[in-house]
């Protein structure tokens, strides 16, 4: 999922500074769960905002709530295409997808970020999110039992761990587990460690995480004259 | 008492501080009355933004009071809401609000002279304050009337929900 966390109240306060209808918009996918911007997160934010407003004497204007069920599918805007346009700005609790997606469905709107998304990650305990994956566009997992050096490396290296691996923790941070001591343990135990002898070249970085924007095209799922854009 | 006397609201486990504070009324212990009881089945059920919806209506501080440590009814309710307070502190902090506006304390069911301390303690930190900039000039009674008309309506819809549960084949 995609991991995010809430921007300070103070920040997104003086965002919205000059506007006097905000609409905060949750998205009850993937933020919910890293509870940074689902119904009860906005909730909280949307009293701490009106409270933060009225203290400089802003109390005037109208913050109002709501959750949509996904901000980065255009299906789910209809519930919140009747009442949107009554607001001059819109607070986004979605991940950076979601606040460009409402900026693109309100065009005359102005739309602010209300949470700093992170990357996409997994839950490693309760409270805890890990990143896991970068969207390279090449993805190699198979190559290294598992678990991805370009993401976790924090030299994003693919060959063998660096000079700088101390009893399995990374020189970079301490607390940080050593990629490469991940991948080698983990081949051992499922008797891959034979690949690792082997030399993986430079990753073809033109699929992605360079070279602008990427789009995944399905023409087979594309409707005739509605198709990508040449 | 100073001109100025606060107006708390105390989020009561059913199972201890509720109990103490009824305690504390037939001991005929004396404390003051501007404290509002709002009873919760247990601390656990409380959420952040109940704490935040108590000072948006005005209120000047907020009372959580839970089992003592390793006594909840459910186990780490209590524990929970701790943690809670701690974050609907932080972001009083972050609005410019005292954070000492709020506290949780522990205390067993027959601790109503601890009930009664509480309340104390809490007024007198609250009087030093001073009022909530929140508060308007009549609404905290109203708002803090309202939100338990709110609450008692989602505990009556909650226990309507178990009755409907337990029908189920």
């Amino acid at each position: 999922m995609i991991v995010a966390n809430r921007k300070n109240v103070r920040e997104i306060r003086d965002m919205i500074q000059g506007h006097s209808r905000v609409l905060l918009v949750g998205c009850g996918t993937c933020v919910t769960v890293c509870l940074a911007g689902g119904e009860r997160e906005v909730g909280i934010l949307g009293s701490a905002l009106r409270m933060s407003l009225k203290l400089i004497g802003r109390g005037e204007v109208v913050v109002d709530e709501c959750t949509i069920e996904r901000q980065c599918d255009d299906a789910f805007f209809d519930a919140l295409a009747s009442h949107g346009a009554e607001y001059d700005a819109i607070c986004s609790f979605g991940c950076g997808v979601g606040v460009q997606a409402l900026a693109e469905r309100f065009p005359g709107t102005a739309v602010y970020p209300g949470l700093n998304t992170q990357f996409m990650g997994l839950l490693e305990s309760q409270g805890v999110w890990a990143e896991k994956c970068s969207g390279c566009g090449n993805c190699r997992l198979g190559e290294f039992a598992g678990i991805c050096p370009i993401t976790r490396c924090s030299k994003h290296l693919f060959n063998g761990p660096c000079g700088g691996s101390r009893d399995g923790q990374c020189e970079v941070r301490e607390e940080l587990d050593c990629a490469w001591q991940l991948i080698y343990d983990r081949a051992k135990e499922i008797g891959m460690l034979g690949r690792l002898e082997e030399i993986t070249p430079p990753n073809d970085w033109s699929k992605g995480l360079d070279g602008g924007t990427r789009k995944v095209v399905r023409e087979d799922q594309c409707i005739a004259g509605l198709g990508p854009k040449a | 008492m100073a001109d100025h006397e606060p107006l708390i609201l105390a989020f009561c486990c059913h199972y201890c501080a509720y109990a103490a504070a009824d305690l504390a009324g037939s001991m005929r212990l004396q404390y003051p009355n501007n404290v509002r009881v709002l009873k919760l089945p247990c601390t656990g059920k409380l959420e952040v933004n109940f704490v935040l919806a108590a000072f948006e209506r005005g209120v000047d501080g907020v009372i959580v009071a839970g089992c003592l440590e390793g006594g909840c009814h459910f186990l780490e309710g209590n524990l929970r809401a701790r943690r809670r307070v701690e974050r609907a502190r932080e972001l009083l902090g972050e609005i410019g609000l005292e954070p000492e506006r709020v506290e949780m304390f522990n205390l067993s069911s027959a601790e109503g002279p601890r009930f009664a301390q509480i309340v104390n303690e809490m007024t007198t930190r609250l009087t030093l304050l001073g009022p909530s900039p929140l508060r308007s000039a009549c609404g905290a009674e109203a708002g803090v009337r309202e939100m338990t008309r709110q609450a008692e309506k989602m505990l009556e819809s909650d226990r309507a929900g178990e009755a409907n549960d337990r029908c189920q084949p």
